[in-house]
């Protein structure tokens, strides 16, 4: 590997280390359901920046844009679950008065 | 070193850096501020690798809706952060633990494995661009699953609206279904009556007394 060119294990590299710092989110906000949900969308752009770059350094040309569309369509599921997401973190503050993961235990799971 | 390569080193440490303050920021405002600028430095990174119409989507749909639907919420609801940070440094070790191993796995792997060059552009991407080449296989390739992603849009949006719409008490409003299920039975009823004629009478006498 040499600093000159910008490989794709470069742009991997950088994915896979945005992916580990969210799961290193996950693990020290385990209390804040808001940060929880945000280090869920990190981890998602992780995955959205490696299928853009496995598609830019496709060297077969017609197949090049499937990953642009397949990161299309998680940026609609992404959307769709954050929205949903916080709509429930809305209606169990309401409810508990609270968003501690904590003093979720309901369920007792 | 060309400018492509400088480029990417300074919009990855930032983004890095951004990833690095979302999940260690003490103030739940300043962590979505800092997952602001991460979604806005990805969108330079993808500008990078051509993919021009997605990097202005992630900023337009992220930082333009998402994001500040996640800052309404934060600001709405008054929570307490100090105690979401109990714990946060006894869990440190393990959770720095894991996330280097994982990024060092995954760096060992994909170092020696991928060192591809990008391709250059060819004389289609040239002359078309990256939204008419994204337009064209979203078209005519993956029409069927566009429109489930516009139903699974419209179901997100029923089911935002339906879980948080809190029914007052003391509004007057018309139930649709009752509305619908109304006949005209209901409403109107026809009597059946006899005719009444009014015949005239004969003219009262006055003043024939005297």
């Amino acid at each position: 590997m040499t600093l000159g060119v910008i490989t794709l294990g470069h742009y991997l590299s950088l994915g896979g280390i945005l992916f580990a710092l969210s799961v290193i989110g996950i693990f020290l906000n385990r209390r804040n359901l808001i940060v929880l949900l945000m280090a869920i969308e990190l981890m998602l752009l992780a995955v959205n920046l490696n299928f853009i770059a496995f598609s830019h350094y496709l060297p077969l040309e017609a197949d090049r844009m499937a990953g642009q569309v397949f990161v299309f369509f998680i940026l609609t599921v992404a959307a769709a679950e954050a929205a949903i997401g916080l709509a429930i973190l809305v209606v169990l503050f309401r409810n508990r008065a609270s968003i501690n993961v904590e003093e979720l235990d309901e369920l007792k799971g | 070193m060309n400018t492509i390569t400088g480029l990417f080193y300074v919009f990855s440490t930032v983004l890095l850096f951004a990833a690095f303050r979302v999940i260690t920021a003490r103030s739940t405002v300043v962590a979505a501020l800092f997952l602001v600028l991460s979604f806005f430095s990805a969108s330079c990174i993808w500008m990078l690798l051509r993919a021009e119409f997605l990097a202005i989507t992630l900023v337009l749909v992220y930082v333009g809706a998402v994001m500040v639907l996640f800052l309404f919420v934060v600001m709405m609801l008054d929570v307490n952060t100090d105690k979401f940070r109990e714990g946060f440094w006894t869990h440190l070790p393990l959770a720095g633990l894991v996330g280097a191993v994982i990024a060092l796995q995954m760096a060992l792997v994909l170092m020696r494995g991928f060192q591809l060059e990008a391709p250059a552009a060819t004389a289609r991407d040239l002359e078309m661009g990256n939204t008419k080449l994204l337009g064209i296989e979203l078209y005519t390739h993956y029409l069927y699953p566009l429109q489930l992603a516009a139903v699974l849009l419209l179901v997100a949006i029923i089911a935002a609206i339906a879980l948080t719409l809190r029914a007052r008490k003391d509004s007057r409003r018309m139930d649709p279904g009752q509305q619908v299920r109304a006949k005209k039975a209901d409403r109107v009823r026809l009597v059946k009556m006899d005719p009444t004629i009014e015949a005239p009478s004969a003219p009262k006498q006055e003043g024939g007394t005297p």
